[in-house]
């Protein structure tokens, strides 16, 4: 089977999976779940990480590094700010 | 990809962590070590990487982690909770950009990729990404204020979109070499402008109160970049966290259309506010009871049960501290007191349960439509804080507008209290017969300071 198409079923699982566990994400904590999803999608780090790493002309080390900071404000912004909000969420 | 089998299992691990913690957020009583779970994932998909990949030079790679990670934690640390849409808008738009960023970088060392998997899945992630990028500062620029709120819409913008999707495909095709009209590189850059072009005139059309429908799609695109960034570089835990992603937007996207009861196609071509046969002249010219903030204090203190339903004027006014007092008090006087959330209370899927959490208001009493609906004919009274066609019972009447809008049955409480500025129409430009039933008190005032008022009234309650 070609990476193509090992790509795709991994990709069509998890989509189904991320589907089952979401939908029963109560409401109250949708706000939480979208920015917690937005720091996972903060994953393009690694793809930054191995462009930059191998980058060899300017151009792609430039394109490289910006790709890593953005990444990162997403990644660590991401995940502190949901905790912030979830640390908000008490019961008394 | 040829990452070692040892680095390729730290990244399945990564990958079920993700999920392990995704799964935790069901739950207010796990989620914050759920957010903990993920945050540690993907600190070991950097490890991983850091350790497997050929890294030719430390120093760029150090400047982008530590100047990202500053700039990120700066934000989250100081964004305050009313402008969470517009930080989680901007941290998608720079995902995005990133997941671009690496499909480009790819396509400039290799610019003859050629068709194929390669080849395609580039286009596909600088498209998406960069979709998300622009598309998402708009968004954030609408919601902060930067610019007008207002839909910009002018004559021929869906030709002119159709239009530019066709260019991007033909760029495309370019790109990849199969017609040889430009050089792949020039092509590819006229690519990259017009994904970033089309993201800016898919979202000026819609207007500010629709932003949490383009907050939810963008951050679904963001997680659909980073899977084509995943397909370039053959990486399969961005494959996953990216669909994990993308399904969670789409998820969220669906429930805030539902929510407005709109489909996503009418969010995204308007045509909204249609208030088309209403007679405006006739809206809030019949008469009302009124209510002061002692008669209100005296319908809310002495009964069993009292049901808040905040909407996002009290965020606005910045009133969710003293109505938590209310709150409060009314406990203290041992009244049963619950809150209704609908689900476009705030301005993104569940705003306002943050707004009232940060209040220090106790998660258990926050209520959804469907857990709440049911109580309110058992329920002596409401109090409807600056919300309007939430709570409008012409949701139920087929020939209105809004007809088919999940509503909350707040008409069906013994008392309705609402507490509004004025009579004038909400979103959908429609006037509001709760107001004018017989059992309906209005309380007229800023929300900010006819909060205050009613906590004094109700700590002078006998």
């Amino acid at each position: 089977m070609s990476q193509l198409m090992i790509g795709l079923y991994v990709f069509v699982l998890a989509t189904l999976a991320g589907r089952e566990i979401i939908t029963k994400v109560p409401p109250t904590l949708h706000t939480p779940l979208m920015s917690g999803a937005n720091a996972v999608s903060g994953i393009a780090i690694v793809g930054a990480l191995v462009v930059a790493g191998r980058a060899d002309g300017t151009l792609q080390t430039v394109l490289g590094v910006a790709a890593i900071a953005m990444a990162m404000i997403n990644v660590v912004g991401g995940f502190l700010v949901t905790d912030r909000m979830l640390g908000m969420f008490r019961k008394h | 990809m040829t990452a070692s089998p040892s680095i390729e299992i730290i990244y399945l691990l990564s990958a079920i962590l993700f999920v392990v913690g995704l799964k935790r957020l069901q739950s207010p009583a796990t989620a914050r070590a759920g957010n903990a779970i993920a945050a540690f994932a993907m600190l070991l998909a950097i490890v991983a990487t850091v350790v497997d990949a050929e890294i030719l030079s430390w120093t760029g790679i150090l400047i982008g982690m530590v100047l990202g990670s500053i700039i990120g934690g700066f934000a989250a640390r100081r964004v305050e909770m009313t402008s969470m849409p517009q930080l989680v808008g901007i941290f998608n738009g720079f995902g995005g950009a990133a997941s671009a960023l690496v499909a480009v970088t790819e396509f400039v060392s290799n610019p003859g990729v050629g068709v194929g998997t390669a080849g395609v899945t580039i286009l596909l992630g600088t498209l998406i990404g960069g979709v998300t990028f622009s598309g998402s500062f708009v968004a954030f620029a609408k919601l902060q204020e930067l610019m007008s709120g207002n839909p910009i819409t002018f004559p021929g913008q869906n030709v002119l979109n159709a239009l530019l999707v066709l260019l991007a495909l033909a760029l495309g095709t370019v790109t990849l070499g199969v017609v040889g009209a430009l050089e792949p590189l020039t092509a590819f850059y006229v690519f990259c402008g017009i994904s970033l072009l089309l993201g800016v005139l898919v979202v000026i059309p819609i207007g500010g109160a629709d932003m949490p429908v383009v907050i939810s799609l963008l951050n679904s695109y963001s997680g659909l970049a980073a899977s084509a960034a995943g397909f370039v570089i053959g990486n399969m835990v961005l494959i996953i966290s990216g669909a994990l992603v993308g399904a969670a937007g789409l998820i969220l996207t669906q429930l805030m259309c539902k929510g407005m009861n709109r489909s996503l196609a009418n969010v995204a071509f308007g045509g909204f506010g249609g208030s088309a046969g209403v007679d405006k002249a006739q809206i809030g010219k019949r008469p009302v009871r009124r209510a002061d903030a002692e008669a209100v204090a005296a319908e809310l203190g002495y009964v069993n049960s009292v049901v808040i339903v905040p909407g996002y004027g009290l965020a606005v006014a910045q009133a969710q501290h003293e109505l938590r007092k209310v709150g409060d008090l009314l406990e203290a006087r041992g009244v049963s007191v619950k809150y209704a959330i609908h689900p476009v209370a705030g301005r993104m899927p569940g705003h306002m349960n943050v707004l009232l959490a940060e209040a220090d208001v106790s998660y258990d009493k926050l209520l959804d439509l469907e857990e709440i609906n049911d109580d309110f004919a058992n329920t002596d009274a409401v109090l409807i804080v600056g919300a309007n066609d939430v709570v409008n019972p012409a949701a139920r009447d087929p020939k209105s507008v809004i007809a088919g809008m999940p509503i909350l049955d707040v008409d069906k409480a013994r008392r309705v209290i609402v507490m509004k500025r004025s009579l004038s129409p909400g979103f959908a430009g429609i006037d509001n017969d709760l107001f004018y039933l017989d059992h309906t008190l209005m309380f007229f005032g800023d929300a900010k300071s006819s909060m205050s008022d009613l906590v004094r009234e109700v700590r002078e309650l006998a």
